[in-house]
Protein backbone atom coordinates (compact mmCIF):
# COMPACT_ATOMS: atom_id res chain seq x y z
CA UNK A 1 0.00 0.00 0.00
CA UNK A 2 1.64 3.31 -0.98
CA UNK A 3 1.49 6.60 0.84
CA UNK A 4 -1.23 8.05 -1.40
CA UNK A 5 -3.62 5.16 -0.76
CA UNK A 6 -3.07 5.51 2.97
CA UNK A 7 -3.81 9.22 2.78
CA UNK A 8 -6.99 8.50 0.83
CA UNK A 9 -8.13 5.98 3.39
CA UNK A 10 -7.47 8.28 6.31
CA UNK A 11 -9.20 11.23 4.61
CA UNK A 12 -12.27 9.07 3.97
CA UNK A 13 -12.28 8.05 7.64
CA UNK A 14 -12.08 11.66 8.78
CA UNK A 15 -14.92 12.59 6.41
CA UNK A 16 -17.03 9.81 7.95
CA UNK A 17 -16.33 11.07 11.48
CA UNK A 18 -17.31 14.59 10.42
CA UNK A 19 -20.62 13.29 9.05
CA UNK A 20 -21.37 11.47 12.31
CA UNK A 21 -20.54 14.59 14.34
CA UNK A 22 -22.86 16.77 12.22
CA UNK A 23 -25.68 14.23 12.56
CA UNK A 24 -25.20 14.11 16.36
CA UNK A 25 -25.24 17.91 16.58
CA UNK A 26 -28.44 18.04 14.52
CA UNK A 27 -30.22 15.53 16.77
CA UNK A 28 -29.05 17.33 19.88
CA UNK A 29 -30.34 20.65 18.56
CA UNK A 30 -33.75 19.16 17.69
CA UNK A 31 -33.99 17.63 21.15
CA UNK A 32 -33.05 20.92 22.79
CA UNK A 33 -35.76 22.90 20.97
CA UNK A 34 -38.37 20.23 21.70
CA UNK A 35 -37.50 20.52 25.38
CA UNK A 36 -37.74 24.34 25.22
CA UNK A 37 -41.32 24.13 23.98
CA UNK A 38 -42.31 21.08 26.06
CA UNK A 39 -40.46 21.57 29.32
CA UNK A 40 -42.53 18.89 31.03
CA UNK A 41 -41.54 16.18 28.57
CA UNK A 42 -38.78 14.94 30.84
CA UNK A 43 -40.87 15.11 34.00
CA UNK A 44 -42.44 11.71 34.32
CA UNK A 45 -44.12 12.33 37.64
CA UNK A 46 -46.39 15.02 36.25
CA UNK A 47 -48.92 12.69 34.63
CA UNK A 48 -52.27 12.45 36.34
CA UNK A 49 -52.31 9.15 38.12
CA UNK A 50 -53.77 7.95 41.39
CA UNK A 51 -51.53 9.46 44.01
CA UNK A 52 -49.12 7.05 45.58
CA UNK A 53 -48.22 7.95 49.10
CA UNK A 54 -45.08 6.58 50.56
CA UNK A 55 -42.66 8.08 52.96
CA UNK A 56 -39.80 6.33 51.28
CA UNK A 57 -39.26 7.19 47.65
CA UNK A 58 -35.51 7.05 48.02
CA UNK A 59 -33.37 5.66 45.23
CA UNK A 60 -30.27 3.78 46.29
CA UNK A 61 -27.80 2.25 43.87
CA UNK A 62 -30.27 2.72 41.04
CA UNK A 63 -33.06 0.92 42.91
CA UNK A 64 -36.31 2.41 44.22
CA UNK A 65 -35.93 1.34 47.83
CA UNK A 66 -39.55 0.72 48.80
CA UNK A 67 -40.40 -1.41 45.76
CA UNK A 68 -37.07 -2.79 44.59
CA UNK A 69 -37.85 -1.59 41.07
CA UNK A 70 -35.08 -0.31 38.86
CA UNK A 71 -34.78 3.48 38.69
CA UNK A 72 -35.44 4.40 35.09
CA UNK A 73 -37.75 6.40 32.86
CA UNK A 74 -41.32 5.47 33.82
CA UNK A 75 -40.55 4.14 37.31
CA UNK A 76 -43.14 6.22 39.19
CA UNK A 77 -45.86 5.38 36.66
CA UNK A 78 -45.25 1.72 37.39
CA UNK A 79 -45.08 2.30 41.14
CA UNK A 80 -48.34 4.25 41.10
CA UNK A 81 -50.29 2.02 38.73
CA UNK A 82 -48.93 -1.46 39.39
CA UNK A 83 -48.19 -1.76 43.10
CA UNK A 84 -51.52 -0.77 44.58
CA UNK A 85 -53.01 -4.21 44.24
CA UNK A 86 -50.00 -6.46 44.19
CA UNK A 87 -46.39 -6.44 45.21
CA UNK A 88 -43.72 -5.10 42.94
CA UNK A 89 -42.12 -8.54 43.33
CA UNK A 90 -44.79 -9.90 41.03
CA UNK A 91 -43.59 -7.43 38.42
CA UNK A 92 -39.93 -8.11 38.98
CA UNK A 93 -40.13 -11.89 38.76
CA UNK A 94 -42.26 -11.86 35.62
CA UNK A 95 -40.43 -11.10 32.42
CA UNK A 96 -42.39 -10.54 29.25
CA UNK A 97 -42.20 -8.82 25.92
CA UNK A 98 -44.42 -5.90 24.94
CA UNK A 99 -47.22 -8.14 23.74
CA UNK A 100 -47.07 -10.21 26.91
CA UNK A 101 -47.30 -7.16 29.15
CA UNK A 102 -50.17 -5.71 27.13
CA UNK A 103 -52.03 -9.04 27.36
CA UNK A 104 -51.43 -9.15 31.09
CA UNK A 105 -52.72 -5.61 31.53
CA UNK A 106 -55.81 -6.55 29.52
CA UNK A 107 -56.34 -9.61 31.69
CA UNK A 108 -55.96 -7.50 34.86
CA UNK A 109 -58.48 -5.00 33.50
CA UNK A 110 -60.92 -7.76 32.65
CA UNK A 111 -60.61 -9.72 35.86
CA UNK A 112 -58.75 -7.69 38.50
CA UNK A 113 -60.38 -4.27 38.29
CA UNK A 114 -57.36 -2.54 36.92
CA UNK A 115 -58.37 0.86 35.61
CA UNK A 116 -57.85 2.13 32.09
CA UNK A 117 -54.20 3.17 31.91
CA UNK A 118 -54.86 5.51 28.99
CA UNK A 119 -51.82 7.30 27.71
CA UNK A 120 -49.76 5.83 30.55
CA UNK A 121 -49.94 2.30 29.22
CA UNK A 122 -47.23 2.77 26.62
CA UNK A 123 -44.59 4.29 28.96
CA UNK A 124 -45.40 1.64 31.57
CA UNK A 125 -44.94 -1.20 29.12
CA UNK A 126 -41.81 0.48 27.73
CA UNK A 127 -40.37 0.58 31.25
CA UNK A 128 -41.15 -3.08 31.88
CA UNK A 129 -39.82 -4.29 28.57
CA UNK A 130 -36.68 -2.20 28.91
CA UNK A 131 -35.87 -3.03 32.50
CA UNK A 132 -37.38 -6.48 32.88
CA UNK A 133 -37.03 -8.03 29.45
CA UNK A 134 -37.73 -11.71 28.89
CA UNK A 135 -35.16 -13.96 30.49
CA UNK A 136 -33.21 -15.43 27.64
CA UNK A 137 -31.32 -17.82 29.87
CA UNK A 138 -31.92 -20.14 32.74
CA UNK A 139 -30.27 -23.40 33.47
CA UNK A 140 -30.82 -24.18 29.78
CA UNK A 141 -32.20 -22.05 26.99
CA UNK A 142 -34.93 -23.10 24.61
CA UNK A 143 -33.59 -23.79 21.11
CA UNK A 144 -34.43 -20.68 19.16
CA UNK A 145 -33.85 -18.99 15.81
CA UNK A 146 -34.22 -22.36 14.11
CA UNK A 147 -34.05 -22.11 10.34
CA UNK A 148 -36.13 -25.02 9.09
CA UNK A 149 -35.06 -26.72 5.87
CA UNK A 150 -35.86 -29.94 4.05
CA UNK A 151 -32.97 -32.28 4.75
CA UNK A 152 -33.59 -34.84 2.02
CA UNK A 153 -34.67 -33.63 -1.40
CA UNK A 154 -37.94 -34.96 -2.73
CA UNK B 1 3.89 22.13 7.09
CA UNK B 2 4.08 19.84 4.11
CA UNK B 3 0.77 18.35 3.13
CA UNK B 4 2.01 14.86 3.71
CA UNK B 5 3.06 15.65 7.28
CA UNK B 6 -0.28 17.23 7.94
CA UNK B 7 -2.10 14.17 6.65
CA UNK B 8 0.06 11.88 8.73
CA UNK B 9 -0.53 13.84 11.95
CA UNK B 10 -4.23 14.15 11.22
CA UNK B 11 -4.40 10.45 10.48
CA UNK B 12 -2.87 9.54 13.79
CA UNK B 13 -5.43 11.54 15.71
CA UNK B 14 -8.30 10.15 13.66
CA UNK B 15 -6.95 6.63 14.12
CA UNK B 16 -7.10 7.30 17.83
CA UNK B 17 -10.68 8.52 17.52
CA UNK B 18 -11.71 5.47 15.58
CA UNK B 19 -10.08 3.05 17.97
CA UNK B 20 -11.51 4.95 20.91
CA UNK B 21 -8.19 5.20 22.64
CA UNK B 22 -4.99 7.12 22.36
CA UNK B 23 -2.34 5.32 20.41
CA UNK B 24 0.28 5.34 23.11
CA UNK B 25 3.30 4.85 20.94
CA UNK B 26 1.99 6.77 17.95
CA UNK B 27 5.26 8.60 17.51
CA UNK B 28 7.01 5.28 17.06
CA UNK B 29 4.58 4.11 14.40
CA UNK B 30 6.23 3.48 11.08
CA UNK B 31 5.25 5.77 8.21
CA UNK B 32 2.46 4.14 6.25
CA UNK B 33 1.59 1.68 8.99
CA UNK B 34 -2.15 1.20 9.46
CA UNK B 35 -2.97 0.08 12.99
CA UNK B 36 -4.19 -3.51 13.10
CA UNK B 37 -7.49 -2.35 14.51
CA UNK B 38 -8.20 -0.68 11.19
CA UNK B 39 -6.96 -3.36 8.86
CA UNK B 40 -9.05 -5.20 6.31
CA UNK B 41 -12.46 -5.37 7.91
CA UNK B 42 -13.36 -8.56 6.07
CA UNK B 43 -12.05 -11.26 8.37
CA UNK B 44 -13.34 -13.98 6.08
CA UNK B 45 -10.92 -12.87 3.39
CA UNK B 46 -8.25 -11.85 5.85
CA UNK B 47 -8.14 -15.29 7.47
CA UNK B 48 -9.65 -17.46 4.70
CA UNK B 49 -12.64 -18.37 6.83
CA UNK B 50 -15.91 -19.98 5.82
CA UNK B 51 -18.75 -17.45 5.43
CA UNK B 52 -20.76 -19.30 8.06
CA UNK B 53 -18.26 -18.46 10.80
CA UNK B 54 -19.44 -15.90 13.32
CA UNK B 55 -17.35 -12.90 14.32
CA UNK B 56 -17.72 -12.25 18.05
CA UNK B 57 -15.09 -9.57 18.32
CA UNK B 58 -12.92 -7.70 15.89
CA UNK B 59 -10.41 -6.21 18.27
CA UNK B 60 -8.95 -8.57 19.09
CA UNK B 61 -10.25 -11.02 16.54
CA UNK B 62 -12.48 -13.72 17.95
CA UNK B 63 -14.38 -15.84 15.48
CA UNK B 64 -16.27 -19.05 16.07
CA UNK B 65 -17.55 -21.93 13.98
CA UNK B 66 -21.07 -23.35 14.11
CA UNK B 67 -21.74 -26.97 14.96
CA UNK B 68 -22.65 -27.94 11.41
CA UNK B 69 -19.38 -26.48 10.09
CA UNK B 70 -17.38 -28.94 12.17
CA UNK B 71 -18.40 -32.15 10.41
CA UNK B 72 -15.01 -32.70 8.72
CA UNK B 73 -13.09 -35.45 10.54
CA UNK B 74 -10.05 -33.16 10.39
CA UNK B 75 -11.02 -29.49 10.74
CA UNK B 76 -9.80 -27.38 7.80
CA UNK B 77 -8.50 -23.86 8.43
CA UNK B 78 -11.67 -22.32 6.98
CA UNK B 79 -13.72 -23.71 9.86
CA UNK B 80 -11.31 -23.28 12.77
CA UNK B 81 -12.24 -20.79 15.44
CA UNK B 82 -9.88 -17.89 16.16
CA UNK B 83 -9.37 -16.73 19.69
CA UNK B 84 -6.92 -13.89 20.15
CA UNK B 85 -6.08 -12.02 23.31
CA UNK B 86 -3.91 -9.45 21.54
CA UNK B 87 -3.19 -8.25 18.04
CA UNK B 88 -2.04 -10.62 15.32
CA UNK B 89 1.69 -10.00 14.71
CA UNK B 90 2.36 -8.07 11.53
CA UNK B 91 5.75 -8.88 10.14
CA UNK B 92 7.02 -12.38 10.74
CA UNK B 93 10.21 -13.64 9.22
CA UNK B 94 10.51 -17.40 9.57
CA UNK B 95 14.12 -17.23 8.34
CA UNK B 96 15.24 -15.22 11.35
CA UNK B 97 12.75 -16.66 13.85
CA UNK B 98 14.24 -18.15 17.00
CA UNK B 99 13.00 -20.08 19.99
CA UNK B 100 14.73 -19.52 23.31
CA UNK B 101 14.46 -21.92 26.22
CA UNK B 102 15.18 -20.21 29.52
CA UNK B 103 13.77 -19.88 33.03
CA UNK B 104 14.86 -20.56 36.63
CA UNK B 105 14.88 -24.29 36.03
CA UNK B 106 16.73 -24.59 32.73
CA UNK B 107 20.20 -26.12 32.95
CA UNK B 108 21.54 -24.45 29.80
CA UNK B 109 19.66 -21.54 28.29
CA UNK B 110 19.45 -22.26 24.57
CA UNK B 111 18.26 -20.58 21.40
CA UNK B 112 17.26 -22.46 18.25
CA UNK B 113 16.45 -21.29 14.76
CA UNK B 114 13.41 -22.83 13.10
CA UNK B 115 15.74 -24.75 10.77
CA UNK B 116 17.59 -26.15 13.78
CA UNK B 117 14.37 -27.26 15.43
CA UNK B 118 13.33 -29.04 12.25
CA UNK B 119 16.67 -30.76 11.63
CA UNK B 120 17.81 -31.49 15.16
CA UNK B 121 14.68 -33.11 16.55
CA UNK B 122 12.44 -35.88 15.30
CA UNK B 123 9.11 -34.67 13.87
CA UNK B 124 5.69 -36.00 14.79
CA UNK B 125 2.18 -35.43 13.48
CA UNK B 126 -0.88 -35.66 15.72
CA UNK B 127 -4.51 -34.73 15.33
CA UNK B 128 -5.30 -32.69 18.45
CA UNK B 129 -8.52 -31.31 19.90
CA UNK B 130 -8.22 -27.70 20.95
CA UNK B 131 -11.20 -26.17 22.67
CA UNK B 132 -11.38 -22.68 24.10
CA UNK B 133 -11.90 -22.79 27.86
CA UNK B 134 -14.81 -20.36 27.42
CA UNK B 135 -16.61 -22.35 24.72
CA UNK B 136 -20.30 -22.29 25.68
CA UNK B 137 -19.95 -19.22 27.89
CA UNK B 138 -23.02 -17.57 26.34
CA UNK B 139 -25.29 -19.99 28.19
CA UNK B 140 -24.26 -19.10 31.72
CA UNK B 141 -26.74 -17.30 33.93
CA UNK B 142 -25.91 -14.89 35.45
CA UNK B 143 -23.94 -14.07 32.34
CA UNK B 144 -20.18 -14.19 32.39
CA UNK B 145 -18.02 -11.46 30.97
CA UNK B 146 -16.02 -12.15 27.84
CA UNK B 147 -16.65 -13.29 24.32
CA UNK B 148 -20.01 -15.02 24.24
CA UNK B 149 -18.96 -18.27 22.61
CA UNK B 150 -21.79 -20.65 21.75
CA UNK B 151 -20.54 -24.08 20.67
CA UNK B 152 -18.03 -23.37 17.91
CA UNK B 153 -14.78 -22.68 19.76
CA UNK B 154 -13.34 -26.14 19.16
CA UNK B 155 -11.37 -27.72 16.35
CA UNK B 156 -9.34 -30.81 15.67
CA UNK B 157 -6.67 -30.25 13.02
CA UNK B 158 -3.43 -32.14 12.48
CA UNK B 159 -0.29 -30.53 13.78
CA UNK B 160 3.27 -31.39 12.78
CA UNK B 161 6.27 -30.41 14.84
CA UNK B 162 8.80 -31.46 17.41
CA UNK B 163 8.11 -32.71 20.91
CA UNK B 164 8.47 -30.03 23.54
CA UNK B 165 9.98 -32.75 25.76
CA UNK B 166 12.88 -33.28 23.35
CA UNK B 167 13.69 -29.57 23.34
CA UNK B 168 13.37 -29.20 27.11
CA UNK B 169 15.65 -32.21 27.58
CA UNK B 170 18.17 -30.78 25.12
CA UNK B 171 18.39 -27.61 27.18
CA UNK B 172 18.17 -29.57 30.41
CA UNK B 173 15.46 -29.56 33.09
CA UNK B 174 16.51 -28.98 36.70
CA UNK B 175 14.98 -31.17 39.40
CA UNK B 176 13.05 -28.23 40.83
CA UNK B 177 11.13 -27.56 37.59
CA UNK B 178 7.36 -27.67 37.97
CA UNK B 179 5.89 -25.63 35.11
CA UNK B 180 6.61 -24.21 31.70
CA UNK B 181 5.44 -20.81 30.49
CA UNK B 182 5.36 -19.57 26.92
CA UNK B 183 6.09 -16.15 25.49
CA UNK B 184 5.08 -14.91 22.07
CA UNK B 185 5.33 -11.92 19.78
CA UNK B 186 1.68 -10.88 19.57
CA UNK B 187 0.98 -7.29 20.55
CA UNK B 188 -0.98 -6.09 23.55
CA UNK B 189 -4.20 -4.22 22.66
CA UNK B 190 -2.76 -1.06 24.22
CA UNK B 191 0.26 -1.41 21.92
CA UNK B 192 2.40 -1.14 25.06
CA UNK B 193 5.43 -3.25 24.17
CA UNK B 194 6.09 -4.07 27.83
CA UNK B 195 2.79 -5.94 28.13
CA UNK B 196 2.11 -9.47 26.94
CA UNK B 197 -1.47 -10.16 25.79
CA UNK B 198 -1.21 -13.72 27.09
CA UNK B 199 1.56 -15.89 28.49
CA UNK B 200 0.26 -19.17 29.83
CA UNK B 201 1.70 -22.64 30.25
CA UNK B 202 1.28 -26.05 31.84
CA UNK B 203 2.85 -28.30 34.45
CA UNK B 204 5.97 -30.24 33.41
CA UNK B 205 3.90 -33.45 33.41
CA UNK B 206 1.77 -32.08 30.55
CA UNK B 207 4.75 -30.44 28.82
CA UNK B 208 6.58 -33.77 28.48
CA UNK B 209 3.69 -35.77 27.03
CA UNK B 210 4.35 -37.32 23.61
CA UNK B 211 1.59 -35.24 22.03
CA UNK B 212 2.69 -31.86 23.40
CA UNK B 213 4.52 -30.38 20.44
CA UNK B 214 5.94 -27.19 19.05
CA UNK B 215 4.28 -27.23 15.66
CA UNK B 216 5.28 -25.55 12.43
CA UNK B 217 2.69 -27.20 10.20
CA UNK B 218 -1.10 -27.42 10.43
CA UNK B 219 -2.98 -29.83 8.19
CA UNK B 220 0.25 -30.38 6.24
CA UNK B 221 0.92 -26.73 5.43
CA UNK B 222 2.54 -23.74 7.08
CA UNK B 223 0.38 -22.70 10.02
CA UNK B 224 -1.91 -19.80 8.98
CA UNK B 225 -0.91 -16.50 10.58
CA UNK B 226 -4.03 -16.35 12.75
CA UNK B 227 -3.27 -19.77 14.18
CA UNK B 228 0.30 -19.08 15.21
CA UNK B 229 2.71 -19.02 12.25
CA UNK B 230 5.55 -19.86 12.35
CA UNK B 231 5.62 -21.76 15.65
CA UNK B 232 2.79 -22.83 17.93
CA UNK B 233 2.76 -24.80 21.15
CA UNK B 234 0.03 -27.43 20.88
CA UNK B 235 -1.21 -29.13 24.05
CA UNK B 236 -4.34 -31.06 23.09
CA UNK B 237 -7.15 -31.66 25.57
CA UNK B 238 -6.39 -28.59 27.67
CA UNK B 239 -7.90 -25.13 27.30
CA UNK B 240 -6.66 -23.93 23.91
CA UNK B 241 -5.03 -20.94 25.62
CA UNK B 242 -2.27 -23.33 26.74
CA UNK B 243 -1.47 -23.80 23.06
CA UNK B 244 0.29 -20.47 22.63
CA UNK B 245 0.69 -18.96 19.18
CA UNK B 246 3.70 -17.16 17.63
CA UNK B 247 5.99 -18.70 20.27
CA UNK B 248 9.54 -17.38 20.59
CA UNK B 249 10.38 -18.36 24.16
CA UNK B 250 9.61 -21.17 26.58
CA UNK B 251 10.56 -20.68 30.22
CA UNK B 252 11.11 -23.66 32.50
CA UNK B 253 9.78 -22.44 35.81
CA UNK B 254 10.45 -23.47 39.41
CA UNK B 255 6.93 -22.32 40.29
CA UNK B 256 3.54 -22.16 38.64
CA UNK B 257 3.99 -19.82 35.68
CA UNK B 258 2.81 -16.35 36.59
CA UNK B 259 2.39 -14.83 33.12
CA UNK B 260 -0.59 -12.85 31.84
CA UNK B 261 -3.88 -14.75 32.14
CA UNK B 262 -2.55 -17.26 34.65
CA UNK B 263 -4.00 -15.34 37.60
CA UNK B 264 -7.32 -14.03 38.88
CA UNK B 265 -10.38 -15.35 37.11
CA UNK B 266 -8.59 -15.99 33.79
CA UNK B 267 -8.78 -19.64 32.80
CA UNK B 268 -9.46 -20.49 36.42
CA UNK B 269 -12.58 -21.80 38.12
CA UNK B 270 -13.62 -22.01 41.77
CA UNK B 271 -11.73 -24.88 43.44
CA UNK B 272 -14.96 -25.73 45.23
CA UNK B 273 -18.29 -25.28 43.46
CA UNK B 274 -20.18 -22.05 44.14
CA UNK B 275 -23.74 -20.82 43.74
CA UNK B 276 -24.42 -18.95 40.48
CA UNK B 277 -23.34 -15.32 40.72
CA UNK B 278 -21.05 -15.79 43.72
CA UNK B 279 -18.00 -13.64 44.25
CA UNK B 280 -14.96 -15.88 44.47
CA UNK B 281 -11.65 -14.84 45.99
CA UNK B 282 -8.50 -15.22 43.91
CA UNK B 283 -7.04 -17.74 46.33
CA UNK B 284 -10.13 -19.92 45.93
CA UNK B 285 -9.68 -20.21 42.17
CA UNK B 286 -7.88 -23.14 40.53
CA UNK B 287 -6.26 -23.31 37.08
CA UNK B 288 -8.21 -25.31 34.51
CA UNK B 289 -6.28 -28.35 33.34
CA UNK B 290 -7.96 -31.10 31.28
CA UNK B 291 -11.14 -30.03 29.50
CA UNK B 292 -14.33 -31.97 30.32
CA UNK B 293 -16.10 -34.60 28.20
CA UNK B 294 -18.16 -33.04 25.41
CA UNK B 295 -19.68 -33.71 22.01
CA UNK B 296 -21.26 -31.94 19.07
CA UNK B 297 -23.79 -33.13 16.51
CA UNK B 298 -22.19 -31.81 13.33
CA UNK B 299 -24.71 -33.29 10.89
CA UNK B 300 -27.41 -32.42 10.18
CA UNK B 301 -27.58 -28.71 10.85
CA UNK B 302 -30.23 -27.87 13.43
CA UNK B 303 -33.62 -27.28 11.77
CA UNK B 304 -33.75 -30.35 9.54
CA UNK B 305 -37.22 -31.32 8.34
CA UNK B 306 -37.71 -34.95 7.28
CA UNK B 307 -40.71 -37.00 6.26
CA UNK B 308 -42.27 -39.65 8.44
CA UNK B 309 -40.66 -42.99 7.67
CA UNK B 310 -37.29 -41.48 6.76
CA UNK B 311 -34.33 -42.34 8.97
CA UNK B 312 -32.16 -39.49 10.16
CA UNK B 313 -28.46 -40.21 9.91
CA UNK B 314 -26.55 -38.09 12.39
CA UNK B 315 -22.81 -37.67 12.82
CA UNK B 316 -20.61 -35.69 15.12
CA UNK B 317 -17.52 -35.58 17.26
CA UNK B 318 -16.88 -36.31 20.91
CA UNK B 319 -13.83 -35.60 23.03
CA UNK B 320 -12.85 -35.82 26.67
CA UNK B 321 -9.78 -33.70 27.46
CA UNK B 322 -7.00 -36.00 28.62
CA UNK B 323 -9.34 -38.99 28.50
CA UNK B 324 -11.18 -40.86 25.80
CA UNK B 325 -14.87 -41.13 25.11
CA UNK B 326 -16.06 -44.61 25.98
CA UNK B 327 -19.77 -44.23 25.22
CA UNK B 328 -21.82 -41.97 22.99
CA UNK B 329 -25.61 -41.77 23.16
CA UNK B 330 -28.47 -39.81 21.70
CA UNK B 331 -31.99 -39.07 22.94
CA UNK B 332 -35.04 -37.91 20.97
CA UNK B 333 -37.33 -37.64 23.99
CA UNK B 334 -35.63 -34.90 26.00
CA UNK B 335 -33.37 -37.30 27.85
CA UNK B 336 -36.03 -39.78 28.96
CA UNK B 337 -34.43 -42.64 27.04
CA UNK B 338 -31.01 -42.97 25.46
CA UNK B 339 -29.71 -44.98 22.52
CA UNK B 340 -26.13 -45.80 21.67
CA UNK B 341 -24.28 -44.21 18.79
CA UNK B 342 -21.38 -45.90 17.04
CA UNK B 343 -18.27 -44.11 18.26
CA UNK B 344 -14.89 -44.57 16.58
CA UNK B 345 -11.55 -44.80 18.35
CA UNK B 346 -9.53 -41.59 18.17
CA UNK B 347 -6.87 -41.50 15.40
CA UNK B 348 -4.40 -40.82 18.22
CA UNK B 349 -4.58 -39.81 21.88
CA UNK B 350 -6.18 -36.36 22.41
CA UNK B 351 -7.99 -36.37 19.05
CA UNK B 352 -11.76 -36.20 18.90
CA UNK B 353 -13.79 -39.28 18.04
CA UNK B 354 -16.35 -39.49 15.29
CA UNK B 355 -19.80 -40.83 16.11
CA UNK B 356 -22.72 -41.80 13.93
CA UNK B 357 -26.26 -43.05 14.44
CA UNK B 358 -29.37 -43.69 12.40
CA UNK B 359 -32.53 -42.46 14.08
CA UNK B 360 -36.13 -43.53 13.42
CA UNK B 361 -38.87 -41.28 14.76
CA UNK B 362 -42.10 -42.85 16.01
CA UNK B 363 -44.49 -40.19 14.69
CA UNK B 364 -44.74 -36.71 13.24
CA UNK B 365 -43.81 -33.76 15.36
CA UNK B 366 -41.09 -31.53 16.79
CA UNK B 367 -38.06 -33.31 18.17
CA UNK B 368 -34.75 -32.40 19.68
CA UNK B 369 -31.84 -34.74 19.22
CA UNK B 370 -29.63 -34.57 22.27
CA UNK B 371 -26.12 -36.00 22.32
CA UNK B 372 -24.32 -37.24 25.41
CA UNK B 373 -20.76 -38.50 25.66
CA UNK B 374 -19.32 -40.45 28.59
CA UNK B 375 -15.57 -40.54 29.28
CA UNK B 376 -13.42 -43.46 30.40
CA UNK B 377 -13.90 -42.43 34.03
CA UNK B 378 -17.66 -42.86 33.63
CA UNK B 379 -18.36 -39.12 33.71
CA UNK B 380 -21.06 -38.01 31.28
CA UNK B 381 -22.10 -34.63 29.93
CA UNK B 382 -24.81 -32.89 31.93
CA UNK B 383 -28.14 -32.01 30.28
CA UNK B 384 -28.26 -28.66 32.05
CA UNK B 385 -25.49 -26.14 32.51
CA UNK B 386 -22.65 -27.41 34.68
CA UNK B 387 -21.37 -25.48 37.70
CA UNK B 388 -21.44 -21.74 37.33
CA UNK B 389 -18.10 -19.98 37.52
CA UNK B 390 -17.24 -16.26 37.31
CA UNK B 391 -15.87 -16.33 33.77
CA UNK B 392 -18.18 -18.94 32.34
CA UNK B 393 -15.71 -21.71 31.52
CA UNK B 394 -16.21 -25.44 30.95
CA UNK B 395 -19.79 -25.51 29.72
CA UNK B 396 -20.10 -29.07 28.47
CA UNK B 397 -23.89 -29.35 28.60
CA UNK B 398 -25.21 -31.74 25.95
CA UNK B 399 -25.57 -30.43 22.42
CA UNK B 400 -29.08 -30.31 20.96
CA UNK B 401 -30.44 -29.93 17.46
CA UNK B 402 -34.03 -29.35 16.41
CA UNK B 403 -35.69 -31.76 13.97
CA UNK B 404 -39.21 -31.82 12.54
CA UNK B 405 -40.89 -34.90 11.15
CA UNK B 406 -43.77 -34.07 8.82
Amino acid sequence: MDQREIENISLKKQYRILKIAIAALFLYTCGFFYYLFNPSCLDFNSKEVPTYIDDDDRIENGIHVSTGLIEAEGLMLVVNNCTNCHSSKLVIQNRMNEDGWNQTIKWMQETQNLWDLGENQKPIVDYLVTNYPPRTKGRRMVLKDIEWYDLYNE
Amino acid sequence: MKRRDFVRKASLSSFATLIGAEIVFASKMVDGYIPLALQDPDPFKLFNKNKGMVVLNDKPWNIEAQAHLLDDPITPNAKMFIRNNGLVPQKINAETWTLTVDGESVINKKTYSLAELKSKFEQYTYQLTLECGGNGRSEFDPPAKGNQWTVGAVHCATWTGVRLRDILNDAGIKDNAIYIGYHAVDQHLSLDPTKEPISRGCPISKAIQDETILAFKMNGEDIPIAHGYPLRLVAGGWPASVSGKWINRISIRNKVHDGTKMMGTAYRVPCESVAPGSKVKDEDMCIIESMPVKSLITFPKSGAVIKKGESLKISGHAWAGELEVSKMEYSIDFGSTWNNCIVANPPNRLAWQRFTASIDFPKKGYYEVWARATDTNGTAQPMLLPGWNPKGYLNNACHRIAVKVK
